[in-house]
Order: C-alpha cells, then sequence, then structure tokens
C-alpha cells in the first residue's frame, strides 16, 4: 500500500485516496476551435509509462483535495506531491 | 499411560498440566506447552499424512513453519480449520486433528498406488495426460485430479469467530526474537525508538532456546527471557508472539498476523481469533533467521527423517526423543549439537559426516564425549515404508562420486543437516537484490530498495558473538536515524564453540542398479529425475522448472526444497547457482487464513449501509428492501400476501389515480455557492443554465469529456449565488468528484464551492392528482397553486414549524413535489404526510413502483443512462445547447455519434399484450435467424404498465427513430424466450407531459 504524501495534509495511506489519471494532460480551453486529432489525443490517448509518470490522486477521504503525485509506475517509488497549479 | 518418546527432565512444558486430544480418533495426552506434533512424537505417532502425488506416507521433518509433512485437518469448538501445521499448532484441551490427503485411512490409502505406478507420474504429467481432448477437463480429469488430491476440507459453515484488522505505525519493525531480533530491539527501544518486534512461535528466542551458549554472565535462554521481559516493561515497544509478519509491501508497509486464540480451546470473549496488522515502519529489521536445508538420498521422504535442528527442538523445547536410536546425517558442525543433546540425554547417536577430516571446537567435543562419528559417510536409502526401520550407508570417496563399504544399519530416525538457508524472503519481498553468497551456498540480501536491514543468520551470520555485534550496531544506527538519541548499549561477552566449514556435497548418488527416489520437495514430490526430465525437456528458467515439476509449489513453498532444487539445477546446467538466480518470493511467506484476511468485512459489514431517517418507519410498515448501491431503500411496502409484482402494481396504480409518497433521501445532493456557480452549472450540463431565476429548478444532463451520459438530475436556484443540485443515487459520488476535479484543476478561477449535502437533507417524493390537496394541508400558509407554485417552482416553507423546501419537481410524471427538511426532521414529516394524507387515502411507494412509473413514462434513468448512451440516445438531444461550450461537446461530433441510423430509446409492448420482456433482451428481426442472430438493440428496463394495464419495456434500438410502428422479436435465450414485439414511443404516458404541469 503505498505512503501518499497530500500536499495539504501529509503522508496518508493510499486507501484514503483515489486515482486520478494522467496530470500531464491539459484540458483544451472552451470554446476554442481544436482539430479532431487535438480533441482525440486528450480524450482518449495516454502514454502507458515505465517510470517517472505525473498523475492525479484525489484525497476522498481526506480534505477532498485533488493534487499531483510524480510517481515511477515499475518501483511506486514517490519522488514529489503538488498542488494542481504547481508544476514539477 | 507412559510416552515413550518423552524424557522427564529436559524441556519448557509444564509437566503439571496434562492435556488431552484426539488424533485420527484416537485419544492421548501430552503437555501445556506442546506442539501437536511434538505431542504425537512424544506417543510414538509418526505416521500423519500422504503426500501429494504419490500418496506415500509422511510424518514430521520440521519444528515450525518450514514444516511440509505434518498438516492436518483441525476441529475447535465446532469448527474445523483445513492446512494446520502440526508444528505449529499448541496443544489445548480437547483438540481434535485428521490426517489429511489420504482415503479410506492414513494406514491403507488407495491413492499410493500411484507410488507403485510412480514411473508413469513424472514431471509434467498433469499437463501432458490431462490436456486432451478438452471436454474431459471439467467432468472428468478436474474432479479425479481434486479428490486424488487436496489436502484439506474448508468448511462450508458461516465461520462464528471474529477477526480483526489493526493499523499501527512505529519507527522500527523487528521480525524475530532470535539472538540478532532481541539485540536490535534491544539497543532501538533503549534508544528511544518506538519499537515493535513479532515472534512467529509462542515462545522467544529463537534459535536461543535450544543453542549451548552463554551471554554475558547468562545462559542463552536466560539473556533472551531477560531481554524480553525489560522490552515488555518498556512504554516504547510492543511485544507480540504467535505473530507472523509475512508480507512486505510497498513504502514500507508490512503485513503480520497475530494468531491471538488458537492456542485455546475456544476464543476468549470479546477477543478475536485472530488479527490482522498493516504496520507502516520507518525501518525494518529482519531477523527471521535460517532454514536448515535436508541432504538428499533414497527415500529420504521416510517418516523418521528430520531435520538435525528440529531432533534438537523436540528435545530441548519438548523433552520428546524423535527417535532412540538415531543416525545423524550431516556435512557440517551444527547436527553435532544435537547428537550431543541426544548423547547427554542417554542415547547414543552415530554421527555419519560426508567430510573426510574436519576439526572444530564441536566435533571435539562429541568425539570426547564417546559419540560414534563416521567420516566420509553417507546415507545411501532410508529403508522401512512407514518408519525408517534402518538405513543402507556407504563410505564416500574424496570426489564423492564413488560409493564403498555399502551396509545396512538400525535405527529408528535419520537426523538430516545440509546446511542452513537464510530466510531472505520479506527482503526479497520488499524489493532487495539478493546475492549468492559461495561461502554458505545461499542468497543473502544485499542492496536494499525499502528502509529494510537484515541481521544475524537471515543475513548469513552464523556466529553468535558477530550476529549480537553487528544487532546492536544496527538496532543503535536505525533507531539514531529517527530519535536523534545516541545512547549505545556495551555488547555483551558471548562464550559459544566454534565452527568449521560445512561440505558443499550435499546430493548423494544413486548406487549402481538402485532406483530409489530422491525427493527435492517432499510436499509436492519433487524427486531428482523429475528435474533432470523437466532439464532434458528443455526448461532452462528457474521459473518454468518450478511451475513445470512443482518444485518449492506447495503450502510450505519450497522453505526447504528451493535450494536445493537450485543446486541440482546449477550441477546439471554446470553452471553456478547465482546465474540461475531463485524463483521469485511473493507474500504471503506463511499461509494466512481468508478470515484474517477479510477481517470484519463479512456478511452486512462488507460494506456500509445507508438508511434513510424514515427507516425504522419503513420497516414497521411491512416495507420489504432493496439495496441502492450502499443504500437501504423500500422497494414495496406489502400487504397482506401480495407478491412483489402485485404489490407494486398496486402502488404504482395508487399513484397514477390518487397519491403517494416515496422516500427520496438517498439521491445525491450538492450543495454549490459562489458568485461563479452558474457559470459552473454552464459548463458541466449540456443545456444552459446562466438565465435560471432563483426560485426555479432546471432538469440538467452532464456528460463525461467523451460525450457519454454521466449523470442527470435537477438543480434549483436557492438564491443568487446558492444552488441545490441532485444527483442519481448510484452516481452521487462521482458527481462531486468531477465537480471538484474541474474546479481544483481544470479551472481554480472559479469562484464557486461544492460540498455533499446527500446525508444533510431527508426527502419525500409526494405524487399523484391528489398531491397537491396533501400539500396545501402540510403548508397551510403557503401558495402551492399552479400559479403560486409552477412546474419546476421552488419555495421555503415551514412545515409545522420546521423550515421545509419543496420543489415541484416529477419523476414519476404526475403531478408532484418534493419536500426536504433537515435529516434530524425527516421522520417527523414523513409521519405529518402519512396523518395528513390519510384524508386523500395516501400510501407510500418503494422503488418498484418509481421505477414501473418513470418508465411508463419514458423517463431515462441507470439502465438507459449505462455508461454507452449520449443524450440523443436518450432523447435528450433538445437539452444540449448549439451555443455555449460544455463538458464533451467537443465528443459528440464524433461520425457514430451523429450517425443519421444512431441507436435511441424507444417503447416496446409484445403484441400479445400479456408476456413480460425479461432485461436484457435482444431486438432481432428474424426470431429464427442463423446465429449470430444480429442483434438492433436490448431492453434496457421494463415493467407492467398500470396505465394500460400490459407490459411496457424501454429499449435502446439502433435507428430508433425510424422504428416506430415496426414488428420485431424480443430473444432471451437465458430465459428461452423469444416474443413478437412492437416499437412504440418511448413516452407511452402522457406525451405531452400535461400531467406535470396540471
Ligand atoms: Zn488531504
Amino acid at each position: 500500500m503505498l505512503h501518499i504524501k497530500c500536499p495539504y495534509c501529509g503522508m496518508r495511506s493510499q486507501n484514503e485516496f483515489a486515482y486520478g489519471g494522467d496530470a500531464s494532460v491539459k484540458r483544451p480551453e472552451l470554446n476554442k476551435e481544436i482539430s479532431d486529432s487535438e480533441w482525440d489525443n486528450f480524450v482518449y490517448l495516454r502514454k502507458s509509462l515505465r517510470g517517472k509518470h505525473l498523475e492525479f490522486w484525489h484525497h476522498i477521504s481526506g480534505c477532498r483535495q485533488w493534487f499531483k503525485v510524480q510517481r515511477d509506475t515499475a518501483t511506486h517509488e514517490i519522488f514529489k506531491t503538488l498542488k494542481p497549479n504547481e508544476d514539477i | 499411560m507412559q510416552q515413550n518418546f518423552r524424557l522427564n527432565n529436559i524441556g519448557l512444558i509444564n509437566r503439571d498440566k496434562k492435556i488431552s486430544f484426539k488424533f485420527n480418533g484416537k485419544s492421548y495426552f501430552g503437555y501445556e506447552g506442546d506442539t501437536l506434533a511434538s505431542a504425537l512424537i512424544a506417543n510414538g505417532v509418526h505416521l500423519v499424512g500422504r503426500s501429494f502425488k504419490y500418496h506415500r506416507p509422511r510424518g514430521f521433518f520440521g519444528a515450525g513453519i518450514d514444516e511440509s509433512y505434518a498438516i492436518v485437518q483441525l476441529y475447535r469448538n465446532n469448527e474445523t480449520d483445513p492446512n494446520v501445521r502440526a508444528t505449529e499448532q499448541e496443544l489445548f484441551e480437547g483438540l481434535e486433528a485428521k490426517s489429511v490427503n489420504c482415503w479410506p485411512s492414513i494406514n491403507f490409502d488407495i491413492g499410493a498406488i500411484n507410488n507403485f505406478l510412480n514411473k508413469f507420474i513424472p514431471a509434467g504429467f498433469y499437463y501432458k495426460t490431462f490436456m486432451w481432448p478438452k471436454s474431459f477437463w471439467y467432468k472428468i480429469y478436474e474432479p479425479f485430479i481434486r479428490k486424488a488430491a487436496g489436502f484439506g476440507v474448508a468448511s462450508i459453515k458461516h465461520d462464528k469467530e471474529r477477526y480483526e484488522h489493526k493499523y499501527e505505525y512505529c519507527d522500527l519493525l523487528i521480525t524475530g526474537s532470535g539472538p540478532s531480533g532481541l539485540a536490535s530491539a534491544y539497543a532501538a527501544a533503549k534508544n528511544g525508538a518506538r519499537v515493535i518486534l513479532a515472534e512467529d512461535k509462542p515462545r522467544f528466542g529463537g534459535s536461543l532456546l535450544t543453542s549451548e551458549v552463554t551471554i554475558g554472565n547468562q545462559s542463552g535462554i536466560e539473556w533472551a527471557n531477560s531481554i524480553i521481559t525489560k522490552l515488555k516493561q518498556m512504554p516504547n515497544v510492543t511485544v507480540k508472539n504467535r505473530a507472523q509478519v509475512f508480507g512486505y509491501y510497498d513504502h514500507n508497509m508490512l503485513v503480520m498476523s497475530e494468531r491471538i486464540n488458537d492456542h485455546l480451546p475456544k476464543s476468549k470473549k470479546y477477543s478475536p481469533k485472530q488479527r490482522l496488522w498493516y504496520i507502516r515502519a520507518k525501518e525494518v529489521v529482519i531477523s527471521s533467521g535460517s532454514i536448515e536445508r535436508p541432504l538428499v538420498f533414497g527415500n529420504n521422504d521416510t517418516p523418521g527423517v528430520v531435520l538435525s535442528s528440529a531432533a534438537k527442538e523436540y528435545l530441548k523445547v519438548y523433552g520428546v526423543l524423535v527417535g532412540r536410536n538415531p543416525l545423524i546425517f550431516t556435512n557440517n558442525d551444527s547436527a553435532y549439537e544435537t547428537a550431543i543433546e541426544f548423547k547427554k540425554n542417554g542415547i547414543w547417536p552415530i554421527v555419519l559426516d560426508t567430510r573426510s577430516n574436519p576439526d572444530s571446537e564441536i566435533i571435539d567435543e562429541a568425539k570426547r564425549m564417546g559419540i560414534n562419528i563416521k567420516f566420509s559417510y553417507v546415507v545411501i536409502a532410508a529403508k522401512g515404508y512407514k518408519k525408517v526401520k534402518s538405513a543402507e550407508i556407504a563410505k564416500i570417496s574424496e570426489d564423492k562420486k564413488e560409493l564403498g563399504q555399502i551396509e545396512n544399519i538400525k535405527c529408528d530416525c535419520i537426523c538430516v543437516s545440509g546446511f542452513w538457508t537464510p530466510t531472505i524472503h520479506l527482503a526479497s519481498q520488499s524489493g532487495n537484490k539478493t546475492k549468492f553468497n559461495k561461502e554458505i551456498d545461499a542468497f543473502i540480501p544485499s542492496q536494499s530498495k525499502q528502509e529494510e536491514t537484515t541481521v544475524g543468520s537471515a543475513n548469513g551470520v552464523f556466529t553468535l558473538e558477530e550476529t549480537l555485534k553487528t544487532s546492536f550496531a544496527v538496532g543503535h544506527e536505525l533507531s539514531k536515524k529517527i530519535t536523534n538519541n545516541d545512547n549505545r548499549l556495551p555488547v555483551p561477552q558471548v562464550v559459544e564453540k566454534k565452527s568449521t566449514h560445512h561440505d558443499k556435497f550435499w546430493c548423494v548418488p544413486l548406487p549402481k542398479g538402485k532406483k530409489y527416489k530422491r525427493f527435492l520437495d517432499f510436499q509436492n514430490d519433487v524427486a531428482v529425475t523429475d528435474i533432470e526430465l523437466a532439464l532434458r525437456e528443455g526448461y532452462r528458467s528457474i521459473e518454468h522448472v518450478k511451475r513445470y515439476t512443482t518444485l518449492g509449489m506447495a503450502t510450505d513453498q519450497g522453505k526447504t526444497s528451493n535450494l536445493n532444487g537450485l543446486q541440482l539445477v546449477s550441477s546439471i546446467e554446470n553452471k553456478i547457482v547465482p546465474e540461475i538466480g531463485h524463483t521469485t518470493f511473493r507474500p504471503p511467506y506463511t499461509p494466512v487464513t481468508i478470515g484474517a484476511i477479510v477481517g470484519r468485512e463479512v456478511g452486512k459489514h462488507s460494506k456500509p449501509t445507508r438508511k434513510s431517517p424514515m427507516h425504522l418507519w419503513h420497516e414497521k410498515n411491512n416495507a420489504v428492501f432493496v439495496d441502492a448501491g450502499v443504500w437501504l431503500r423500500p422497494r414495496y411496502y406489502k400487504q397482506g400476501n401480495e407478491t412483489l409484482f402485485e404489490a407494486s402494481k398496486r402502488e404504482a396504480a395508487h399513484v397514477r389515480k390518487n397519491v403517494g409518497v416515496c422516500d427520496v433521501t438517498t439521491l445525491g445532493k450538492i450543495d454549490i455557492k459562489g458568485p461563479d456557480a452558474a457559470e459552473l452549472l454552464n459548463r458541466v450540463y449540456t443545456n444552459a443554465w446562466m438565465k435560471l431565476p432563483v426560485g426555479k429548478a432546471r432538469y440538467g444532463v452532464m456528460l463525461r469529456e467523451d460525450g457519454i451520459v454521466m449523470d442527470d438530475g435537477t438543480t434549483t436556484r436557492i438564491s443568487e449565488n446558492h444552488y441545490h443540485m441532485t444527483t442519481t443515487t448510484a452516481q452521487a459520488a462521482n458527481v462531486l468528484s468531477h465537480l471538484e476535479y474541474y474546479l481544483q484543476v481544470v479551472w481554480p478561477e472559479l469562484k464557486v464551492n461544492v460540498v455533499s449535502t446527500t446525508e444533510q437533507w431527508a426527502g419525500a417524493a409526494i405524487a399523484g392528482p391528489k398531491s397537491r390537496n396533501v400539500l396545501q394541508k402540510l403548508f397551510p400558509d403557503t401558495n402551492v397553486s399552479n400559479e403560486g407554485l409552477p412546474f419546476m417552482g421552488y419555495v421555503e416553507a415551514s412545515l409545522f414549524g420546521i423550515y421545509a423546501r419543496i420543489f415541484r419537481i416529477s419523476f414519476s410524471g404526475e403531478l408532484a413535489y418534493e419536500v426536504n427538511v433537515e435529516s434530524d426532521n425527516g421522520n417527523f414529516m414523513w409521519e405529518k404526510i402519512m396523518e395528513i394524507g390519510k384524508e386523500f387515502e395516501i400510501q407510500p411507494y418503494g422503488t418498484e413502483a418509481l421505477s414501473t412509473l418513470r418508465i411508463e413514462m419514458g423517463h431515462v434513468a441507470g439502465s438507459e443512462l449505462d455508461g454507452r448512451t449520449i443524450p440523443y440516445d436518450n432523447s435528450l438531444e433538445g437539452l444540449v445547447s448549439k451555443k455555449k461550450d460544455f463538458i464533451g461537446k467537443r465528443s459528440l461530433n464524433r461520425d457514430a455519434f451523429v450517425a443519421k441510423d444512431r441507436q435511441k430509446v424507444v417503447g416496446v409492448v409484445p403484441l400479445d399484450k400479456k408476456t413480460n420482456i425479461p432485461e436484457g433482451s435482444h431486438l432481432v428481426q428474424d426470431a429464427n435467424a442463423k446465429l449470430p442472430n444480429p442483434k438492433l438493440g436490448h431492453i434496457s428496463a421494463s415493467c407492467w404498465s398500470v396505465e394500460f394495464n400490459n407490459p411496457f419495456s424501454l429499449a435502446i434500438l439502433h435507428d430508433g427513430k425510424n422504428m416506430i410502428g415496426k414488428k420485431l422479436f424480443a430473444l432471451s435465450p437465458l430465459k428461452n424466450k423469444s416474443i413478437p414485439v412492437e416499437i412504440v414511443s418511448s413516452h407511452y404516458v402522457d406525451p405531452k407531459g400535461e400531467r406535470v404541469r396540471s
């Protein structure tokens, strides 16, 4: 079970969190004309990385905040956790 | 009754307390402190089971968790446990156990015929033989294999015992209370660290319980007892016996199973049988010791062949002799300790040592005691079927290839020692890159991945002096890192006997013309020839060899067999062991009961149960409940002998012609506040929200980014910057997470807060033509006329002095209102509605009637919003704004979503107006078409239309828009039904929606 540092609450066990997908994906702005392939990339295409992965987690059984986690998908090592507006 | 194999003056058992027990129906007795194994051996019982494949007789091989033979079915307090190791099970009054894997009885076992056929059951036999034809597998092969092979029998009764889970944090978790564990625990605890010390056995001390050493001015066992006593008194230390740390998971999370009551005739009151500990440790000290390896020779699985260390343990801990005429067969010094113990207790052992001329203190002592030692000698084969009667022994040449001077000598047990294998399972599970140590012919931990340090013999350190020195240091260093204290303890002086090198020889060659079976894995009957065959057949990877031969795959997980298997592969392949590598160690290290894993999450506790504030009223009024997500909701209120079908028809019909009330507390509710609240709604819902006036509700549909409908519900503008959103019961949690995601991550600039208020409000839907009459009487001071409170209107009102919210919204399609009050007032509201509604013959209705009402109205719900449909499919395209952008809009342009023949919701009526169409039925053109019959759609929901008094269903149908009036067939192969149907509009009742506005 992972031990994840919520940027708001501190170290908590994985069972308080929900995984929330790739955090490197940025939603296209509203009302902006974009191509089918750009939209397709946003909705469907994800890298299945082996190694460092930036991902969202949601502290559902805690502060209910979404935040970013940089984690190694192979070793589960967590390098850093960030608030959603912060970058690596 | 005399116990022929029990000594009077040695051991740690309590001879003042006799304990009676039964094994295979026969009564015996033992003493407090015995295990089932030690008590049986004391009584001369050596035959306890049959092996897995050949059903060969099985005795005892070890004295603890490494036991591969003595697996029994245990009976305790009217419950039964399969696969209990007799070497671990402590004796209690009234214990009953039976052998497994033998039928019809242990002494006459039909499966043993496999033993005589064994040349036909080589490695991979099951794979090769039971492969074809495929259809034979389920009916013939599998039941046969299961009957012949199965170990214990799991009870099918409800387990009345309680199992608990516990979460714990500590600075240091120390796994094992041998000298290394005690030293590191004591050093760390004295340095201020929070320590958990876990010992698998009932007694603390590990090897100190049986070794002849001096620490400081105490014997090993006295020192162990004094350290444990001190640790138990320290507030920063938790000491647990009967507790096995079996799994090392990510981020230094370890799991330990504690057997709290297994050693008692029945569990103490208010105490769980077992407890599973989830321990997050800053540092882990692995002090799990080492397990003796067997030597491999002919018939080395015969009962009476035991590990030399086990023989010593039976003697020193339990005062039990594994035999009165022991032969000791060794390639190293440690077996001499066993020989010396036998001799001290008046038994004359014979030692066969594979080495030609070893020289050490302990061998000198054995010689001085007059023990008969034969150097350069081996056991070729054990003789005897159900118990060792003699041994064929021989002198072996220096190159270990030639056998000479073969003779038969009498003995009643053979104690073997093939040197020691460090227990590296936990280190390996943690990700440690283990390395092969040629000195000891075994793997030891190397590069740590997590915060883990291995000490003592688990790390390949076999002298007590070195063990204590390093363990005290490790305990000090690790605790210093955490506590910053620097309180260093002196390492006590040690007196122990020095050993010399072991012999790398471990597998005795067969004499010419003999075909003795030489076993590597005793539980799965894997012999030397099986490994040889696997390699001849081309298996190379040790993982493949393992699976093909089943080496190390039994319940003991190869604790005694893995390394010999590796060595054999390496010698045949002419490679060194590290190149072959060991198979992956996976948790659990020892078997864990399903009960402990499940803990309290059984039956009703397997998930939380949420009840509405009106639950008791429903119960008192004969509600039959149904699980709706985590909620319990009334499905119908039973009157007399009504069936579900009859009751739901009555309730639904009553709403249509009169008035009914339904508990809608379970609907998800989200309170939305802030100046940008309308903007948020406008972005998450498909329709427009900027102009919704205060005091009005609106129906909305929200999509996922891929254009699929996520949820629907109404949202009401309570005041300028305050909205009340409702979601479906099932999607409540997901919708909240969804909103939070967009607010926190995508559009943090929006000034909006959302919070779940599902449990804060109790809700009642009052529906039917007379609902306004009820409402008017409930709220005499509020104008609830069609003008005062029009369809989709909202007012706040006082319900006999209590704050209430009234929404004029309808799921049933009738004139209807939803009243919300704070949860604490829910029951009051409900009782008032029933009291006042009496005049109008109000009736409660459940979810089944609710479904009927919405289905015949064509209102889509979860069965249509099934994660595969877009707004058009649900005839909700009118709610999709063309002007503004919203979540998922861009996806609605996809070719498939705009196809002219896109699927759409329709109504379905059977032509005979009688046959109910099963939900999930496929709609097809031709009922008798060749399979696979092309599917045009499926029935999503079915009901009995109370309006038309015939069955009615909703379906998602290909090109549904152009199918109205067409005749199709609904096929349900599951229910063996083929029903001719007509496609009609999904809005079966009141298609113009006049009633809700009346
Ligand atoms: Zn948090």
